[in-house]
């Protein structure tokens, strides 16, 4: 019974601390969602009304269509980079430490301190990349400056910063594989292609849907990178769903509609939160 | 999930806290009061304390208790909910008409007529806080937009530094000049909602504006020749001419430092840029020079003022005006002021705190007498502007402006980053996109 007791203490701590600050605030953002506040008077229920504006607001479609672009390019690009890295790595004879450094090193810078290195990197003046592409002799680009390649610029940068933690888990996975089926393989006269396609992958799977998954509900929440980099320009190429988010409730100081659209995007990662806790039980099982 | 639960938390923490003010205490009147300037800013920050004691040794019932930093429109509705929000808070032309609309400021119309001197106040100034007859705060400065450049890079291209341009063709002829001479000749801002303030700057030197009354309601306004021509007029230094520079997506932030770095000719500013700039990179007031707004049909009227606590009790309101009146809006104290400022080494001469041009009839005048008399700068740097500001006629920004200027952003961003950007189409869509959002002006 006393250690009934202690476990129930310890859960009840868990619980108060999960309820002032995830479920209440959760909770709170719902009823949010159907007020007008102005933090003076009592907040005014309004029903559906914050949902209208927010499905009025022509930003309201480019911003998820961004968002969308956005996560489909950083899975394609923020997935193959960082699983081919991490085979690289896998093979590597020498100096695996160093270059596991390598990888992991911008992960550790902060977010902001990245993005304003990018920035310089992409100045189409004076920047790094156009100076680089001058010397070689070839054609230089806008990148942050042009509303078809600032998306993409962003996803780059997003790729180099966040590839080191995702190269770290794939190493992980690759290390449990036996040696036996890659001897195997070898025996049956499979190259290096072959043994990726062939054993790597399905022995890796689950972490690779995973990781996927967890992609997927990172790179739809991007807000920094935009928010410093371009501000949600040019011509709207880079509002992302936060950013919109953002500019409502700090711009626009228009509560209701920024819990409302904060609603919306709770409501589509959840969707995506649920097939992770799919993927993970079956791979429990 | 992290991101969005956290926003979510940010939302419900600033509607879940109470709001209230600082009690009374001991008889005397507590009013919480910001605008005090940081540490860094040492001169400033001396002056305001000096100035709170002064006031509470006048006041004996008027205890202030002061706040570094001025109003931000990110944090101000979670002070307001946290119970933080000062009693007095500062807030630029930018911010009253929306404050005012959802009721977050309080209403000193019975209180207004007995601050001294409030009738010598500029009238479209006084307008800034008035909505209805109502009055909800006090303009403690003002400045109009003008066009700051460096009388350095003016020199290296062959220009005259005491001859500034006058017309927008002028500006191109000279930005060419500029950009020959190696810099940057003209700067343009076109991010963080600040292309859409400028391009209405723009609009209204050309005799334009954003937005108009339509009966009870307003329309967008700029879609017509005259945006046009302001997009023609852009388009012309950036593209043709290349004298805007490469790097696009500026904000006031960066230019200020192309301008501190001697790497820009000119840009569209009000004078307290010279101030600024001039403090950062340690520079030299003679450097710089500012000028009317080119055009000289309009511009558009920015500046400060001070509103008081939406809760605040009437012993609250009558202490706080009492207090924006003796330290912002009192001639009385002006040579006093210009004489502390002389004496220890401060600029004196640029239209900006402590001599703001706020005011009409004879503290105007006063105050000119006095900034010839202490004038530490030289002011002729700044004549053209000064001469041209009382020509042109300010006025306000439009409704919503936070709202509009974010959506004019995109106008000033695809001109400027776009070298076939199609602009009839841009204000098209930004003409729609800016009457939805007039269309919630109540």
């Amino acid at each position: 019974m006393r250690r009934h007791v202690t476990a129930y203490g310890f859960l009840s701590l868990a619980l108060v601390v999960f309820a002032v600050f995830s479920w209440y605030p959760i909770v709170r953002g719902v009823v949010l969602s159907f007020q007008q506040v102005n933090f003076v008077s009592d907040p005014e229920w309004v029903g559906w009304e914050n949902f209208q504006r927010l499905f009025d607001d022509p930003l309201f479609a480019v911003a998820w269509r961004n968002t969308a672009w956005f996560t489909v390019l950083a899975l394609v690009i923020g997935f193959g980079v960082p699983f081919l890295t991490a085979v690289v790595l896998n093979e590597l004879r020498h100096a695996k430490g160093y270059f596991r450094l390598l990888v992991y090193l911008p992960v550790m810078l902060p977010p902001v301190v990245t993005a304003l290195l990018w920035k310089w990197f992409y100045d189409p003046g004076p920047g790094l990349f156009n100076s680089v592409l001058r010397e070689l002799g070839l054609p230089t680009s806008q990148w942050l400056d042009s509303g078809n390649t600032a998306l993409i610029s962003i996803v780059l940068l997003t790729t180099w910063a966040n590839m080191g933690s995702a190269t770290l888990i794939y190493l992980a996975a690759l290390q449990t594989i036996p040696g036996e089926l890659y001897e195997a393989a070898e025996l049956d006269g499979a190259g290096i292609a072959r043994k990726v396609w062939h054993v790597t992958i399905p022995q890796t799977k689950f972490v690779i849907l995973m990781l996927l998954l967890l992609q997927v509900v990172a790179t739809m929440q991007v807000f920094t990178e935009p928010f410093i980099m371009t501000g949600g320009g040019p011509e709207d190429s880079t509002v992302t769903v936060l950013l919109l988010l953002y500019r409502y409730a700090f711009v626009y100081n228009d509560f209701g509609t920024a819990s409302a659209l904060s609603l919306i995007l709770f409501a589509v990662l959840g969707v995506f939160s649920f097939l992770y806790l799919k993927v993970t039980r079956r791979a429990d099982a | 999930m992290k991101k969005s639960a956290a926003v979510l938390l940010g939302c419900v923490l600033v509607a879940g806290c109470g709001s209230g003010t600082t009690a009374d205490s001991g008889g005397k009147v507590v009013i919480n009061i910001n605008g005090q300037p940081p540490q860094t800013q040492a001169f400033d920050r001396k002056v305001f304390d000096e100035d709170v004691a002064e006031f509470e040794k006048q006041n004996e019932n008027i205890d202030l208790v002061p706040h570094e930093g001025f109003m931000d429109p990110k944090t101000f509705s979670a002070k307001l909910a946290g119970g933080q929000l000062e009693d007095v808070f500062y807030v630029y032309f930018t911010d009253p008409a929306s404050l005012i609309a959802r009721k977050q400021a309080a209403d000193i119309t019975d209180y207004v007529k007995d601050v001294p001197h409030y009738g010598d106040l500029k009238q479209e100034l006084k307008d800034v806080f008035t909505v209805d007859g109502k009055v909800y705060g006090l303009p403690t400065a003002n400045y109009t937009m003008g066009l700051l450049y460096s009388r350095i890079n003016f020199t290296k291209a062959g220009l005259d530094p005491n001859k500034p341009p006058q017309t927008w063709d002028e500006v191109r002829a000279a930005a060419k000049k500029l950009k020959d001479a190696g810099v940057t000749g003209f700067a343009e801002y076109s991010k963080s909602n600040q292309g859409g303030w400028h391009f209405t700057t723009w609009m209204k030197s050309v005799g334009g504006d954003i937005a108009r009354k339509d009966g009870d309601t307003f329309k967008a306004d700029f879609n017509n020749d005259k945006g046009k021509e302001v997009l023609r007029r852009l388009k012309e230094m950036r593209w043709d001419d290349g004298s805007m520079g490469e790097k696009q997506l500026l904000e006031i932030g960066d230019v200020q430092n192309m301008m501190g770095a001697g790497q820009l000719g000119m840009y569209l500013a009000a004078p307290d840029n010279v101030a600024a700039i001039v403090n950062q990179f340690k520079g030299k007031y003679d450097d710089y020079g500012l000028a009317a707004i080119p055009g000289q049909q309009g511009t558009l009227l920015g500046g400060e003022g001070y509103m008081i606590h939406p809760k605040a009790t009437p012993e609250k309101i009558k202490a706080g005006l009492k207090w924006i009146q003796w330290k912002y809006l009192n001639p009385d104290r002006l040579e006093g002021n210009l004489q502390k400022y002389r004496d220890r080494g401060q600029p004196v001469g640029l239209p900006i705190p402590p001599i703001a041009d706020i005011w009409t009839g004879h503290p105007r005048k006063k105050q000119e007498d006095l900034k010839a008399k202490y004038a530490t700068m030289p002011v002729e740097n700044f004549k053209a502007y000064v001469d041209g500001s009382e020509k042109t006629k300010g006025s306000l920004e439009p409704p919503q402006a936070q709202q509009v200027y974010a959506i004019l952003d995109n106008v000033v961003q695809a001109t400027l980053t776009n070298r076939d950007a199609d602009h009839a189409q841009l204000l098209k869509d930004a003409e729609t996109k800016v009457n939805a959002v007039l269309a919630q002006v109540k």
